[in-house]
């Protein structure tokens, strides 16, 4: 907020003069508004990856007409759904039917407020930030149950009830886990636990406080998988099951919405994993940090979190699906446990004596913990590599 | 065990129940009274030397031909003990038909019988679920018999082509009746 | 016209059961993607737990044992085709060798191999369909395109042989329609090779032992092999269940005890024995045994010299006076044709044995207690075309 008022006033002086109310309102709102441009474009470009990613997968080609390389098909598959009919089936709660997209979009669009873009390019930096981002990312289970609810569809809303369950499920371990580095950084502030990984890649807490904080990456990771509903925990909106989901009865511009939604949430997700454990805006080397006079903060969250959604589309279209009750056992018999168990270690080490003065973990236990791993890991890969040559080989003679 | 051995030991057993037989040609059958079915199937499953634990194949087929005229329930048993294969066979009457259902000892008789009562007519007794099963619900008579007409009016609407039309199509008018429109008369039926 | 007068079913009876009032009544299909064609399944429900599933067929009869009363024998063979259209080849294979044992034909060794050779491919072919779409069922939609992939290749040979890719019209009473073009051993080796050394080790690592997959069918739909006979399960579905048998090792046609095959058995790895993994494990390892025999084959082929495909077609079909059952080894199960001939030129009844069809009547003992997500598996497995079962 602060830099879009000095940029403002060094553009136009008259600026200072102006009463401050309307003041206020143009130095929240434009920020607000570039931010929700910005991030309702992403779902054209996240539709058209995941057809592509997903084409070369199963090895064929993806969208290939529309554009080059089929580059203009989203923007063609939104027109088409904005000029869909919007059906209203016949006994739905109006009301309640056009809010629901509304409320799960609020859910998803608002925690960009408080994503660090850069050192001072943040719409907002509450210092409740990560407690701000669950909450309010809470809101989108309310729509999806509204969404259930309002269809008048008994499968609709069977779908909407696993969805609600699987997600407030997933949600416990995820906010228990998060904790972890706002132990550690000792704020809630996203600014300030991106601070706290400056550096470089080897200041990144997924690189630190080996096997604590990769494990937590992982229970967050699993946990944000379940909750914006992605494979391998997509059984609501499974089509080859007996239940379509919750958003059955919606077509046309609604069904855009909760398209968007979902897009977006996995967005959200990505970023607040990536400023919590891969740095933020924080470049892999602190010499890449800035381009000559253009700061590069913005493009480094924007790939890592890039590459997190990769991974996402990458698991989604490897693993199969896992039942409701599976699903609710993951959650609560093996992330739970976990989630908990670090917070506790990790309570811990901050409360002991011996470590609470900042116990040069990484040194002692952190690094020989990782090479020893790592070199484990190749040992076994390598084994695997020859295995399966040796039973290529064996299967074509 | 050969046909003719398994054959003996029907007979030892029912004796006049095993009404004919014939062995020689490529799937040899017993033919068994009508009423007596059940009991003859429970024991072809139960006996140690038999062991007929599979029944692979229930049909009905229709010979209004033969003197007396008469259906007949084929089924073609298989043992996975002793790995021989034998055919029993029934003969009932094309008015009434009525045989006591095998479904207590082979459980895919229920759908065998079925099919059979749904395309023949054929009512098996005491079977637990005598519906159609290929045809719809509604549909009135029994297709796979020899005297089968193809009805002219299902639900009201016009189904039967009728002689006019297939004038029209043999002299090249194209009527557009449909894909499973004009068939020759069936040629097996006695016009 | 209802029998009326018979027993009441349990199902019917139930309907007016006080208790019975928390049961919901869902219906699945006959529209839907998941049920491998027009099935209705009514399911009664306590929640997600299914107390009782009936499914209805018929909605693809097409009535092809009354055709086969009007048409002549050779007319039959397109007829054929279309019941089980994922594996052609097979159900007119079978018709075929039940007219030739009622005629007393005898093909050459040379047609003998060309028809092994086009049966262990519709083989692969017809698998690899089971094996994609069920996975894809299960939620991994990936494997379902690899698995295409080569069943293109596939479908591309049949297509360079006889000009069609689904329906062939291929196996005649006497022969075959159409002689193997040059090149095609060397082809249907290089499809063999790619496919033994990529496809099928990846489709094991990827789908096949991921946990995901194994806990969502290792203990689901278990079949015991008494109720797998009884109600005439055959194929891969009886030999996930233990069931060692195999008809083309018990009475074997077209010469297949010539060849060196294993018969490919559940091995209950993950869970009890019979259940969904283990039906599905047996069709991975079959298109492994299928690919061996077809190794087999090719090599006799190229030392065999051609000969007339048409040689012991005979002009008219008129098979004598007589009855035959004949069972062959399709894909999914134990085929059998019923055929009854007066002496004519048309058949007087053929009745065909589907394997699906028995395969769906144990439908309902299998599905009771288990979850709706898991009546999903359980239709995959017992992998049903619903064009055999309705013939």
């Amino acid at each position: 907020m602060g830099v879009t008022y000095e940029l403002l006033l060094r553009t136009f002086p008259a600026l200072a003069r102006w009463p401050s109310w309307v003041v206020i309102a143009i130095v929240t709102g434009l920020p607000a508004l570039a931010c929700f441009t910005f991030m309702a474009l992403g779902p054209l470009v996240y539709v058209y990856g995941e057809r592509k990613i997903s084409a070369f997968m199963q090895d064929r080609l993806g969208p290939m007409r529309v554009g080059p390389v089929g580059l203009l098909q989203t923007v063609a598959d939104t027109v088409k759904l904005l000029f869909k009919e919007a059906i209203f089936p016949r006994g739905v709660d109006r009301r309640l039917f056009v809010l629901a997209p509304l409320l799960v979009n609020v859910g998803a669009f608002m925690p960009f407020v408080v994503i660090p873009w850069g050192a001072r390019l943040q719409p907002a930096d509450l210092n409740v930030g990560v407690f701000y981002v669950v909450a309010i990312a809470s809101l989108s289970t309310v729509g999806l149950i509204m969404a259930g609810w309002a269809s008048n569809n008994k499968y609709a809303l069977f779908g909407a009830m696993r969805s609600a369950a699987q997600i407030v499920s997933y949600e416990i371990p995820a906010v228990i886990v998060l904790l972890v580095p706002v132990m550690i950084v000792g704020s809630l502030s996203l600014h300030d636990i991106t601070e706290a990984q400056r550096g470089g890649l080897q200041s990144w807490f997924l690189f630190r406080y080996f096997p604590i904080m990769p494990v937590a990456f992982l229970v967050f990771f699993v946990a944000g998988l379940a909750e914006t509903n992605r494979a391998p925990f997509d059984i609501p909106e499974a089509e080859s099951e007996l239940v379509a989901g919750f958003h059955t009865e919606y077509s046309g511009f609604f069904f855009a919405m909760f398209f968007m939604a979902e897009y977006t949430e996995m967005f959200v997700f990505s970023s607040v994993a990536t400023v919590l454990f891969l740095g933020g805006y924080q470049a892999p080397l602190p010499a890449l940090q800035q381009l000559g006079p253009l700061p590069m903060g913005w493009f480094w969250l924007w790939a890592k979190a890039w590459l997190l959604i990769f991974v996402m589309m990458w698991l989604r279209w490897t693993l199969p699906r896992s039942r409701v009750d599976q699903l609710m056992h993951i959650a609560w018999k093996v992330l739970l446990p976990i989630a908990l168990a670090l917070v506790v270690v990790v309570g811990g080490l901050i409360l002991l004596p011996a470590t609470a003065g900042g116990f040069p973990w990484d040194r002692w236990v952190g690094w020989p913990l990782t090479i020893g791993l790592v070199g484990f890991l190749l040992f076994v890969m390598l084994r695997a590599f020859r295995w399966n040559r040796r039973r290529a080989q064996e299967l074509a003679a | 065990m050969d046909p003719r051995a398994i054959h003996e030991t029907l007979v030892a057993k029912f004796g006049d129940t095993i009404t004919g037989a014939f062995l020689e040609g490529p799937s040899p059958f017993a033919v068994v009274a009508k009423d007596a079915i059940a009991e003859v199937a429970a024991f072809c499953k139960a006996s140690p030397d038999l062991a007929f634990d599979n029944l692979m194949c229930l049909s009905g087929v229709d010979y209004p031909k033969e003197t007396p005229p008469r259906m007949e329930v084929v089924y073609h048993l298989y043992s996975y003990t002793h790995l021989h294969t034998f055919a029993l066979k029934v003969h009932v009457p094309r008015e009434g038909p009525a045989v006591p259902t095998v479904e207590g000892t082979w459980g895919v008789a229920n759908w065998h019988e079925r099919e059979c009562w749904d395309l023949f007519g054929i009512v098996f007794t005491g079977h637990s679920d005598m519906r159609r099963i290929l045809l719809p619900d509604d549909w009135e008579g029994h297709p796979l018999r020899r005297d089968w007409q193809d009805p002219e009016y299902y639900n009201g609407l016009h189904v039967k082509p009728t002689v006019q039309m297939a004038e029209r199509a043999l002299a090249g008018e194209v009527i557009g009746v449909g894909p499973f429109d004009f068939t020759p008369a069936n040629r097996h039926v006695d016009e | 016209m209802a029998a009326s007068e018979t027993v009441v079913n349990d199902w019917d009876a139930r309907a007016n059961d006080a208790d019975d009032m928390d049961e919901m009544v869902l219906n699945m299909g006959p529209q839907h993607p998941a049920t491998h064609g027009v099935l209705r399944v009514e399911l009664r429900t306590d929640g997600e737990i299914v107390k009782a599933a009936r499914p209805h067929i018929g909605y693809l009869h097409r009535c092809f044992e009354k055709h086969c009363e009007n048409v002549d024998y050779p007319g039959v063979m397109p007829y054929a085709d279309r019941m089980d259209y994922c594996a052609a080849m097979g159900n007119t294979l079978g018709f075929a060798l039940t007219v030739e044992k009622l005629c007393g034909i005898q093909v050459s060794p040379y047609v003998d191999t060309v028809r092994v050779v086009m049966a262990e491919l519709q083989r692969i072919a017809s698998h690899a369909v089971a094996v994609g779409t069920y996975t894809m069922d299960i939620g991994a939609f990936t494997p379902f395109l690899h698995l295409l992939r080569d069943r293109e290749k596939i479908l591309d040979l049949f297509e360079w042989t006889c000009g069609a890719r689904l329906l062939y019209n291929y196996n005649w009473v006497g022969g075959v329609s159409h002689d193997l073009p040059d090149g095609f051993i060397r082809a249907t080796r290089d499809l063999l090779r790619e496919f033994d050394a990529v496809t099928y080790p990846e489709l094991l690592d990827l789908i096949i032992h991921n946990r995901i997959f194994v806990k969502r069918l290792a203990h689901v739909g278990v079949c015991s092999p008494e109720l797998a006979i009884s109600h005439d399960l055959t194929g891969p579905n009886l030999r996930g269940s233990g069931v060692a048998r195999d008809l083309r090792k018990d009475t074997p046609y077209c010469g297949y005890e010539t060849y060196d095959f294993e018969v490919c058995v559940g091995q209950g790895q993950y869970g009890p024995k019979g259940s969904c993994f283990d039906r599905n494990w047996v069709r991975v390892v079959e298109m492994r045994e299928s690919s061996r025999i077809l190794h087999q084959a090719l090599d006799r082929l190229e030392k065999m010299e051609k000969a007339d495909v048409h040689e012991k077609v005979p002009k008219r079909v008129k098979p004598p006076k007589g009855e035959v059952y004949f069972r062959t080894e399709a894909p999914r199960g134990q085929l059998g044709y019923y055929l009854v001939s007066d002496g004519n030129i048309n058949p007087y009844r053929v009745k065909v044995k589907s394997p699906c069809f028995t395969a769906m009547s144990a439908f309902h003992h299998l599905a009771k207690g288990m979850m709706i997500a898991d009546i999903i598996a359980l239709i995959g497995s017992l992998d049903i075309v619903l064009g055999e079962i309705d013939r």
